[in-house]
């Protein structure tokens, strides 16, 4: 046995290794997402973005944006509850680091294969709602208060569609392992047969990561920045750091449902599967960033109509015609 | 003691301790997250005992939909969630309550699993589904059908009160 093979039979090792490798990619692709929004959001509206950090054209920007953060005061106000004020930014944070441990690259690339995989990113994301709330309760502030409450309002409404969007793939593909649903699309994308759960999906996931045109709980022109107004430093980087990382992270989970994941499309074989990967989170990251310069945002009561009567009767729909399908093919 | 009775213990001194805050905490939002600490050692629980896919169903109906459901309607209606301290002066009625439930519940685990020997095997998301499907669907239905009507049930009374 060579010293290599010895090294990585050993289970403390390759746990290790894997964690840091999430975690790598954890802290690089969101500055990559965030940087590819200044610049996109700055040429859509015809002007250049960040141009002096680093040089050429601004890449170091989120990088000086980071080391600002952490030299900013951390501030806690006075009639703040300590203790939830700050365990927060951590609750809304660490449920998208989990997230990203299921994510295949590839038919061996991932850093677990879960039986459960698909069910496993639904339940673990449910939980940063948590976080949102008490983020805004601990504030002792109205605004904070009001922000809370209409993201918890909206990450109820649309995690549903997410969820039965997800439920069709599910039973095209006989499995809820992420890796056996994109080898299950082998023949052809999913994409192809279920359009309206991609749409559902991205629609949904927007939603979830209250970016615009759902960005009605953190609206700046009434509410400041919701539940996060209070926050600064540090915290604030956390919160910001999750949207990104929300970005990537349901980029992932729909290309991996609907895209094909790793998979190559035809005669394009000698690229490899990770490129592939990388390239489709990149193209849906693209899109939602893109969604942000077109839409207004919507108003509280057309966003909870657009789910409980758009959407969820869609996604319910789209179950029963799939069901059927799946069951007569 | 093996590694898996280490794991269990210090799960169970978490959920033990989050169960008595719940309890004890005079504040409504502080209880609510206490309950999450409680339900979520009890989803690590179920983890340990390589029931996966209940881990996962634990920790997204009950911290990601009860307490979500809780801690909303806690937020959007008018209850008390100030620095105002509650209590009531039930405390020792509700301990010998707590106390006979948890004596029943002990005697009975005691007396039903005093000699078996669990075998921990993991089962996959196929097998249980297979399992409830096959085995336990008319037991499934009659649940959903409970379900359904506990919901009519609630959008009934929520209306009455409107009109």
């Amino acid at each position: 046995m060579s010293f290599v093979d010895q090294l990585f039979s050993n289970v403390w090792i390759v746990l290790l290794l894997k964690v840091v490798l999430v975690m790598g990619f954890f802290l690089v692709a969101p500055l990559g997402v965030g940087y590819a929004e200044h610049k996109i959001l700055a040429h859509m509206q015809h002007r250049l973005g960040p141009m002096e950090a680093g040089r050429f054209h601004g890449w170091a920007q989120l990088i000086a944006d980071g080391v600002k953060f952490i030299q900013k005061e951390d501030v806690i106000p006075r009639a703040a509850d300590r203790w939830v004020f700050s365990l927060a930014p951590a609750v809304v944070l660490v449920p998208t680091i989990l997230v990203i441990v299921v994510i295949p690259f590839g038919p061996d690339i991932w850093a677990l294969n879960l039986d459960v995989g698909i069910f496993f990113v639904m339940a673990i994301s449910a939980v940063s709602v948590i976080g949102v709330l008490m983020a805004g309760w601990a504030s002792a502030n109205k605004f904070s208060l009001i922000g809370a409450v209409r993201a918890a309002a909206q990450l109820i409404a649309y995690e549903l569609p997410l969820i039965l969007a997800a439920v069709s793939v599910a039973m095209i593909a006989g499995t809820l392992s992420l890796v056996g649903i994109v080898e299950a699309q082998r023949d052809y994308w999913f994409v192809l047969v279920q359009l309206p759960g991609l749409l559902i999906f991205v629609v949904a996931s927007l939603a979830e990561l209250v970016r615009t045109p759902f960005d009605m709980p953190i609206a700046d022109s009434e509410i400041v920045f919701g539940a996060y107004t209070e926050y600064t430093g540090i915290k604030f980087a956390f919160f910001l750091l999750s949207e990104y990382g929300g970005i990537v992270v349901l980029s992932a989970i729909a290309s991996v449902l609907y895209l094909g994941g790793y998979l190559a499309p035809p005669g394009l074989d000698f690229i490899p599967g990770p490129l592939w990967m990388a390239a489709k989170i990149g193209a849906l990251s693209f899109v939602i960033i893109w969604l942000r310069a077109t839409y207004p945002r919507l108003r509280e009561d057309q966003l909870q109509r657009f789910s409980w009567i758009g959407l969820i009767p869609l996604a319910l729909v789209n179950i029963l015609v799939t069901a059927v399908v799946v069951v007569v093919v | 003691m093996t590694l898996q009775e280490w794991f269990f213990t210090a799960l169970a001194l978490v959920g033990t301790v989050g169960a008595l805050r719940l309890v004890t905490s005079k504040n409504v939002v502080h209880a609510a997250l206490y309950l999450v600490v409680t339900l979520a050692s009890v989803g690590a629980v179920y983890l340990l005992m390589a029931a996966e896919f209940v881990a996962w169903v634990q920790v997204l109906i009950y911290v990601g939909a009860i307490v979500v459901l809780l801690l909303f309607g806690l937020m959007l209606t008018r209850a008390p969630i100030g620095r105002e301290a509650l209590d009531n002066q039930q405390r020792g009625f509700a301990a010998i309550v707590g106390l006979a439930v948890l004596a029943g519940l002990a005697i009975l685990v005691w007396d039903t699993f005093r000699d078996a020997e669990i075998v921990l095997g993991t089962s996959t998301t196929a097998e249980v589904g297979e399992s409830l499907f096959r085995t336990y669907i008319l037991p499934f239905e009659v649940v959903s059908f409970l379900l359904l009507a506990a919901l009519i049930g609630a959008i009934v009374l929520a209306r009455r009160e409107e009109g």
